[in-house]
């Protein structure tokens, strides 16, 4: 089957087998490998991308087919013009990651969060993010990071973000 | 882990989505959230020939809150419930509860309540809430629509009242009267993890404060989610107080039928089901304003 998904901006159009997952199709199809496979069965968030700007989505868990005509952010169009994304800016301040494997699909599942929630308390951040699995157990961070991108895109410099 | 190959055709119409399933029969399956669905192809536990992708049909995903009922379209999302602009009313306690604690916050954005319904789950989270809150769903068949009350529309595991070239369009939850409140109890040793034990809880007081009506059911208990009637006709036209609670609770101990595994043993899962309906029924009650 033929089909258009918009990652980061860019359309790509490619033929692909009903039963290719979109994981898959942004890994291997796009070449696009910031987007992680942990667990491959839904459960580790190591996958994750943002479907049309607001809903979290495993992308494991999610046939590439069902993704056309749509819009698909992954951590490769988090950052803009040479700049880190607010985001990643404060995984970095933060030391929000060890190893980094986790960390693209930390920072998708946060995009979504913020977007419903711009001023999360703590438990909502850890919430949020119950369906991300970081084995070097580095959560302490992570929630700061997130308590600290939720700050900055508050602002009203960062709107633009 | 790929899936075995399937034909994928996308609806763009409820009509056009059921004439593909009456055309496939057997070999096709509904596709929306797919949260289930697809986690069961990869592992070859389904091997369905033909996938009908209902996520385009906005109509379907809609949450009506109408005079009578909450209809909940089939594509309608989990987070739907969970950020429901009514979701923190009282009465609405059972499923405010169970929309928190559904697999883990990533997929209750994919997934789907109708979809957690039509997979019949034995530790689903919904089938339980259904129970308890005396839900009906809307089924499509060749002779038309029929609204099938949940306690027929669970038959056994994986398997429900949905049958060949069906589909599911909504759930009904019946608007709970005044003076209702719920609650969903779930033990799970991680998130995302399947329910070790669950209970659903819902009453409704009358005006001297009796239990005019009681909705209990456990999941994780058995082959299917499953209503304690016991514990129903223990707690109606009753004044809640513990010796009633406890009466209630042994009843979904007894009724309780679950199978040992890493989560824990048949005697430990049958203690914690009635643990778990006492601690819903205090945390509802305690909702009304009464301490029992």
């Amino acid at each position: 089957m033929k089909v258009t998904i918009t990652v980061n901006g860019t359309p790509y159009t490619r033929d692909v087998e009903p039963r290719t997952l979109l994981a898959y199709f942004l890994r291997e199809h796009c070449g696009l490998t910031g987007t992680h496979v942990g667990c491959d069965t839904s459960s580790c968030g190591c996958c994750v991308a943002v479907l049309d700007g607001q809903t979290a989505v495993k992308t494991c868990t999610m046939f590439a087919v069902q993704a056309d005509g749509h819009e698909i952010l992954t951590v490769e169009g988090l950052a803009a013009g040479g700049a880190l994304h607010p985001i990643q800016q404060a995984f970095s301040d933060q030391h929000g990651l060890h190893c980094g494997y986790c960390t693209p699909g930390m920072m998708l599942t946060t995009v979504a969060l913020l977007k419903h929630t711009p001023a999360p308390t703590e438990a909502q951040i850890r919430e949020g993010l119950a369906g991300n699995l970081c084995r070097c157990t580095g959560y302490n961070n992570i929630v700061k990071a997130v308590q600290q991108a939720a700050d900055v895109l508050r602002q009203p410099a960062a709107a633009t973000k | 882990m790929i899936p075995a190959a399937f034909d994928y055709i996308r609806a763009h119409s409820p009509d056009e989505a059921f004439s593909h399933l009456q055309q496939h029969g057997g070999d096709a399956r509904v596709l929306a959230g797919g949260q289930s669905l697809i986690p069961a192809m990869r592992f070859r536990l389904a091997r369905p020939a033909v996938l009908v992708d209902i996520n385009g049909l906005a109509d379907l995903g809609r949450l009506e809150l109408g005079r009578t009922a909450l209809a909940i379209g089939a594509i309608a999302r989990d987070s739907a419930i969970e950020r429901a602009p009514w979701i923190g009313e009282t009465r609405w306690s059972l499923l405010h509860d169970v929309s928190r604690v559904v697999a883990d916050p990533v997929v209750r954005q994919m997934g789907t309540v109708v979809g957690s319904l039509c997979h019949n789950d034995p530790s689903g989270d919904w089938t339980a809430v259904a129970l308890a809150a005396r839900a009906a769903v809307v089924v499509r068949g060749r002779q038309g629509t029929r609204t099938v009350p949940i306690d027929d529309f669970l038959v056994d595991s994986f398997t429900t009242a949905v049958g060949e070239g069906e589909m599911a369009l909504a759930v009904h939850f019946p608007v709970p009267g005044d003076r209702t409140a719920g609650s969903y109890q779930k033990v799970e040793r991680k998130v995302g993890d399947f329910a070790t034990a669950a209970a659903a809880v819902q009453v409704t007081l009358d005006g001297k404060g009796a239990i005019k009506e009681a909705g209990i059911a456990l999941s994780a208990a058995g082959p299917c989610a499953v209503r304690v009637t016991e514990a129903e006709q223990a707690l109606v036209g009753q004044k809640p107080t513990a010796d009633v609670i406890r009466a209630a609770a042994d009843a979904a101990s007894k009724r309780s039928e679950p199978q040992a595994d890493l989560r824990g043993s048949v005697e430990y899962k049958k203690n914690l089901a009635g643990v778990l309906v006492a601690r819903g029924l205090r945390q509802a009650l305690a909702r009304l304003g009464v301490q029992a």
